[in-house]
């Protein structure tokens, strides 16, 4: 399967045309998708047209952009003008935006090629893509097992071969959970390194957008596309983009990675913590330092995750009330009140309507100090906890899931139990820090199932270089990024 | 903690504009309630003078000058609306004041 990079340069250089690399995704899309349910909107006109004009770009002899005729997927809670956009909701089935979101925009003017929208949990809300109004996603491991959530559309169009880069989002895990379930990499830049600009909000002092890829380097090339300040974002930072695909051979020769054992190594299923063990093994191999470091508040940040994330929904989903766009309940007749209550209760999925109500209850009077402004607190502890630990150390590196992939349905009666899976990556969201997920391994699961395991960095604020040239370091050491998912191996492109 | 009651579900929907079922509030009373137990572990730790956390970037002067800036037409507004008059760009919601 193509990288980013190699399409961009077959394209640039005029050995394939972007309208052929189009229709090869396009197609490869039209076979999997009944199967895995990745794509809630599969736009074949609109990419073919726009592939067209990146072909008929190059034949006037204009330069083109960084990632020209390169297929990209975008998860249907991102802004896309006159494509549909529906958060895998029911609120939002029909809504058509009239703007891009500025990553779309800044994509679009890199001469990227987006197909289509690919499915999620409703709002981001979920770790298995089972929220979904428009169904659950299969992972391509085994299509009996979920590929993470909530962006598990987009790291299953990666993970079986469709499009080379995807766009997730990042609240709690969204993009580097879906991306160790799939055996793809998932990146998460630094709070403020990407608008949110068109992203349709979940939590806005937490969400992050952020690509999906088979490599490193193409992570890195997308990054380099979307990243940057936004004047239509007043929370993103006005530091400069660094050069991430001018970087030298990836080397960890030097590097301090820090390890907080007593919190990667308890609860956690052998099988994962194998994996880590020989991930840690791999980067002292190849010259890094393996430190023991101390997160002594991590245990706390699902439920500071959980109380923050739903007080700031809780707000944000306030505006989806039948009025201005998406569905209107037929109890409209009825009077307004009526028509606010029942649009949302028959639009809304049973998680969003769980964590709107949590966020009310935290932020309502009487309760906000004991559970909001308190969860806030263990906030600062969290990322000063970090701080110390990077004073020591360059990264430090956990698991990214203390399970494999889980079966679909395994997980859906308990939302406590999904929650407490998110365990590793809440805590780069609270702290603002960028955190990627790389393949390290595949557990077995049960009746022959081969599922992936990743391991997730984190790094210091702004410093996405240190975490790519660490995850490229180990990239060209090992192969788990070259493994292809077996599930749908069998649907060969025509 | 203790279950939260169904009166306390009714106050919280009605707060969040919800309209839920009886078997809805049911099993979110059950289910809030599993959860708050959980997030009161933040309880435990000590916070004394450690101040909140609500942005992770300290941004100042992130304002723009108020001029005026190609936005979207009245009918472009108004475009996915379930009731609007389009041209004059105004949603249409059911009579609140007014028999």
């Amino acid at each position: 399967m193509s990288t980013a990079r190699s399409i961009r340069d077959d394209v640039a250089a005029g050995r394939v045309s972007a309208v052929e690399v189009c229709r090869q995704a396009l197609a490869r899309i039209d076979q999997v998708n009944p199967v895995l349910n990745a794509f809630n909107t599969v736009s074949h006109e609109r990419a073919l047209a726009r592939a067209a004009a990146v072909d008929a770009k190059r034949a006037a002899g204009q330069p083109l952009g960084a990632l020209a005729g390169v297929p990209i997927a975008v998860k249907d809670n991102i802004c896309t003008r006159e494509v549909r956009t529906t958060a895998s909701s029911r609120i939002l089935a029909t809504y058509v935006p009239p703007y891009d979101a500025t990553v779309v925009t800044r994509l679009d003017a890199a001469d990227a090629v987006i197909v289509g929208k690919t499915n999620c949990d409703e709002f981001a809300m979920g770790s298995s893509n089972e929220n979904s109004a428009f169904g659950p996603v299969r992972n391509p491991w085994a299509l009996t097992h979920t590929p993470g959530g909530s962006s598990g559309g987009s790291a299953a169009a990666v993970a079986a071969g469709c499009v080379p880069l995807a766009l997730g989002s990042d609240t709690g895990g969204s993009i580097r959970q879906p991306a160790s379930f799939c055996g793809v990499v998932g990146l998460k830049p630094t709070y403020g390194r990407v608008s949110r600009y068109g992203l349709l909000a979940f939590a806005s002092s937490l969400d992050q957008i952020g690509p999906f890829s088979r490599t490193v380097d193409d992570a890195a090339l997308a990054l380099s596309v979307m990243a940057g300040a936004d004047t239509w974002d007043a929370t993103s930072s006005p530091e400069p983009v660094a050069a991430w695909t001018d970087a030298p051979v990836p080397s960890v020769e030097g590097l301090r990675i820090g390890v907080p054992r007593r919190f990667t190594h308890e609860g956690v299923d052998a099988q994962v913590s194998q994996a880590f063990d020989r991930a840690l093994a791999q980067f002292e191999a190849l010259g890094a330092t393996l430190v023991d470091v101390e997160l002594p508040h991590a245990p706390y940040g699902v439920p500071a995750y959980y109380l923050v994330c739903t007080a700031e929904a809780s707000s944000n989903l306030a505006r989806y009330d039948g009025v201005k766009y998406g569905y209107r309940s037929p109890a409209a007749a009825n009077g307004l009140k009526a028509m606010y209550t029942h649009t949302r209760s028959e639009g809304f999925g049973a998680e969003v309507k769980r964590r709107i109500m949590l966020g009310t209850y935290v932020l309502s009077a009487g309760y906000y100090d004991a559970y909001y402004l308190k969860a806030q607190q263990v906030r600062t502890l969290l990322r000063t906890d970090y701080e110390q630990a990077f004073e020591r150390v360059d990264l430090v590196a956990m698991p990214t899931s203390p399970l494999p992939p889980f079966a679909l349905g395994e997980k859906t009666d308990d939302p406590l139990q999904m929650y407490l899976a998110d365990i590793f990556t809440v805590s780069a969201n609270l702290a603002g820090l960028p955190a990627v997920s790389i393949p390290c391994g595949v557990a077995d699961g049960a009746q022959g199932t081969r599922l992936p395991l990743g391991v997730q960095l984190t790094g210091r604020a702004f410093d996405e270089s240190t975490l790519l040239r660490a995850a490229g370091a180990f990239e060209r050491a090992t192969s788990w990024h070259t493994l292809q998912p077996p599930a749908v191996a069998g649907i060969a492109p025509s | 903690m203790a279950p939260l009651s169904i009166a306390d579900v009714e106050r919280i929907a009605a707060l969040a504009h919800l309209n839920l079922s009886d078997d809805e509030k049911t099993l979110f009373a059950r289910q809030l309630a599993d959860i708050l137990h959980l997030a009161e572990q933040v309880q435990a730790v000590d916070t004394t003078g450690v101040p909140a956390t609500a942005h992770v970037l300290a941004l100042v002067d992130a304002e723009r000058a108020d001029e005026p800036r190609p936005s979207l037409t009245p009918q472009q507004a108004t475009a996915n609306a379930p009731d609007a008059e389009r041209e004059a760009g105004l949603f249409r919601v059911p009579r609140v004041i007014g028999g």
